[in-house]
């Protein structure tokens, strides 16, 4: 797992649903190549590759809301997007993510100061994301949760710890 | 100290003698669904060479949102599921004809009060109608549970609703859930649990119950609860589990709340959600005359008998708007049935209905697709752009009753002028 990821923002506002990163008609895949290719489609016809050279998303409230779909989150990883920094997530896009091996980040401070096209440093080690001279501390994934970013997402840790047979 | 419900069903799905909101547990589902998704968990088993079921007893696999298989790769999908469903001997297994996933389980006695039930969907926040606690995963987290049989939980803290009173004639259960979502916002019980109290409860039918846990998911809840009263264990006998089959669970009259909110269901009017969020609710009144080119009746929120029946009285002997396509999409084959054997199937072809196989039909894109500009009014639970076809077309969201008025008015009705 990467612990430093620098980017470039691309940014939305609040409530950005999951049939908004991928609608339900594209859910007959599951590879993150062919869902990346319809992602934010419903935005308009500039997408998804207006998103193609960005690196971080940054969202306001309830980033992922709506429907369980986990292609979500595989979506915005076939993007090339490292990091999702949101000043909050909907609880599916959150779990999907971790388990999709998708950094997300909560942190309201961030979203409020960062712009689009701004750069974001974000150290996970130090739970510390940076824009210009300013660091903004956020809550640490638990530890128990983290095992599973940390392999790359749950299918990789799954394999990892398979019960006997 | 009282614990809430998620706080009981959760410190006994972990095994542990107490939790509290905030703690992360390692819980063990009795019941894991998955829907149209069955064939990614599949191909998540196979990726990572699981051979073994935690339990086959505790999966259930419900084909429902695209059903009967619309492309060749539907098909091959579909196919995937049900060669894993004979191999590993699921015995709650429902092919294409058996309608919503949800609706399903509940009819067929595999929801129990005081279970705790994950799956493939957001909305299985619907399971609280009958006390059980349900909340939303995706496929590879489903695979996760069906292999190691646990999943990890942080216990929510809990919200109290206190519904009292009556509903005025031609507003419902959607209406007072439009409303609440309208006040909180999307998020407004992001992670939390929803518990639903008051003198209202009782009086509300289990399918209003329903439509209450359904759509506080829209509010962002993680799981809902509505106590078990003799209502649901009518239900309960009805489906195939008599009281001896279940133990149900209820919170502690000194349990903590994080908030609680008090509606009183007189007061309310019918309601819509407006494009392109369901947060964004008005009362009827301020959009009648919102001319319409679809009308859907169904999905896991309202395509349930009650709904349909609702729906028929006020088209009945009347005639659907020649510029509308009214779409009646039962919840399940169960429903169907019924609504066949009673003449409410009937009632609403012969007032211009079009209606097709149960199942999740428009909400989930299959079939009822719309053209740019088109306008639907739709009884599911989201109105988010392109859901239903175009990006340039738009969803509201309403009642039942409020439908039917707009569908015979060509535009945005109040239910109240046909009551």
């Amino acid at each position: 797992m990467e612990t430093q990821i620098v980017g470039r923002v691309f940014k939305f506002g609040d409530n950005v649903n999951s049939d908004i990163i991928i609608a339900g008609r594209y859910l007959i895949y599951i590879e993150p190549a062919e869902l990346a290719k319809h992602a934010f489609e419903m935005l308009g016809p500039q997408f998804p590759d207006k998103l193609r050279g960005y690196d971080i998303i940054v969202a306001g409230r309830n980033f992922g809301c709506g429907s369980a779909r986990e292609q979500a989150s595989t979506a915005i990883k076939g993007l090339g997007i490292r990091a999702v920094v949101a000043a909050s997530f909907a609880r599916t896009f959150y779990r999907n993510a971790i388990n999709d091996g998708l950094t997300i980040v909560e942190c309201p401070e961030v979203v409020a100061a960062a712009s689009e096209g701004d750069t974001l440093s974000i150290d996970l080690a130090k739970g510390l994301v940076t824009h210009g001279d300013r660091g903004y501390p956020f809550p640490q994934i638990p530890p128990s949760v983290r095992k599973i970013l940390e392999l790359g997402g749950l299918a990789n840790y799954l394999k990892a710890n398979l019960p006997a047979p | 100290m009282g614990k809430t419900i998620a706080e009981k069903i959760l410190a006994t799905k972990s095994g542990a003698r107490t939790v509290a909101a905030g703690e992360i547990v390692d819980a063990y589902p009795d019941l894991v669904m998955s829907h149209t998704a069955t064939w990614r968990s599949v191909s998540v088993m196979r990726k990572i060479g699981a051979t073994k079921l935690y339990d086959p007893q505790r999966l259930a696999i419900v084909l429902d949102h695209v059903a009967p298989a619309k492309t060749e790769k539907y098909a091959q999908d579909q196919q995937t599921s049900r060669n894993f469903a004979r191999e590993f001997g699921i015995t709650k297994f429902y092919d294409v004809d058996a309608g919503i996933a949800h609706l399903v389980l509940m009819e067929n006695g595999h929801v129990k009060p005081g279970d705790l039930i994950v799956g493939t969907d957001s909305h299985c926040t619907i399971y609280g109608a009958l006390g059980a606690l349900g909340s939303g995963i995706g496929y590879t987290e489903v695979t996760s549970v069906w292999v190691t049989g646990k999943l990890w939980m942080k216990v929510p803290s809990s919200i109290r609703f206190v519904l009292n009173g009556r509903f005025a004639p031609a507003v419902s259960a959607k209406d007072l859930m439009l409303y609440l979502i309208g006040k909180l916002g999307a998020d407004g019980c992001g992670y939390k649990s929803a518990e639903f109290y008051g003198d209202a409860i009782p009086q509300m039918s289990v399918s209003e119950r329903m439509t209450v846990a359904n759509l506080a998911m829209e509010m962002g809840s993680k799981c809902v609860f509505i106590p078990p009263d003799a209502a649901t264990v009518e239900y309960l006998r009805s489906h195939g589990l008599e009281p001896t089959a279940y133990e149900p669970v209820f919170a502690d009259a000194d349990a903590i709340y994080e908030r609680e909110l008090r509606v009183e269901l007189s007061d309310l009017e019918p309601m819509v959600a407006c494009p392109h969020q369901v947060e964004n609710t008005k009362p009827i009144s301020a959009v009648v005359g919102t001319r319409i080119d679809q009308a859907f009746l169904g999905s896991c929120a309202n395509g349930k008998y009650e709904d349909l029946v609702v729906a028929a009285r006020i088209l009945g002997g009347r005639h659907v708007d020649p510029r509308v396509r009214l779409i009646v999409t039962p919840g399940s084959k169960q429903i169907m049935l019924q609504a066949m054997k009673s003449g409410v199937l009937q009632s609403l072809i012969e007032s211009g209905a079009l209606v097709t196989n149960p199942g999740c039909g428009a909400c989930a894109g299959d079939g009822g697709m719309m053209a740019d500009g088109e306008v639907s009014l739709s009884t599911a639970n989201r109105n988010f752009v392109g859901r239903m076809g175009s990006s340039k077309s738009s969803i509201y969201l309403s009642s039942p009753a409020t439908l039917a008025a707009s569908a015979i008015k060509g535009a945005l009705a109040d239910p109240r002028e046909f009551i």
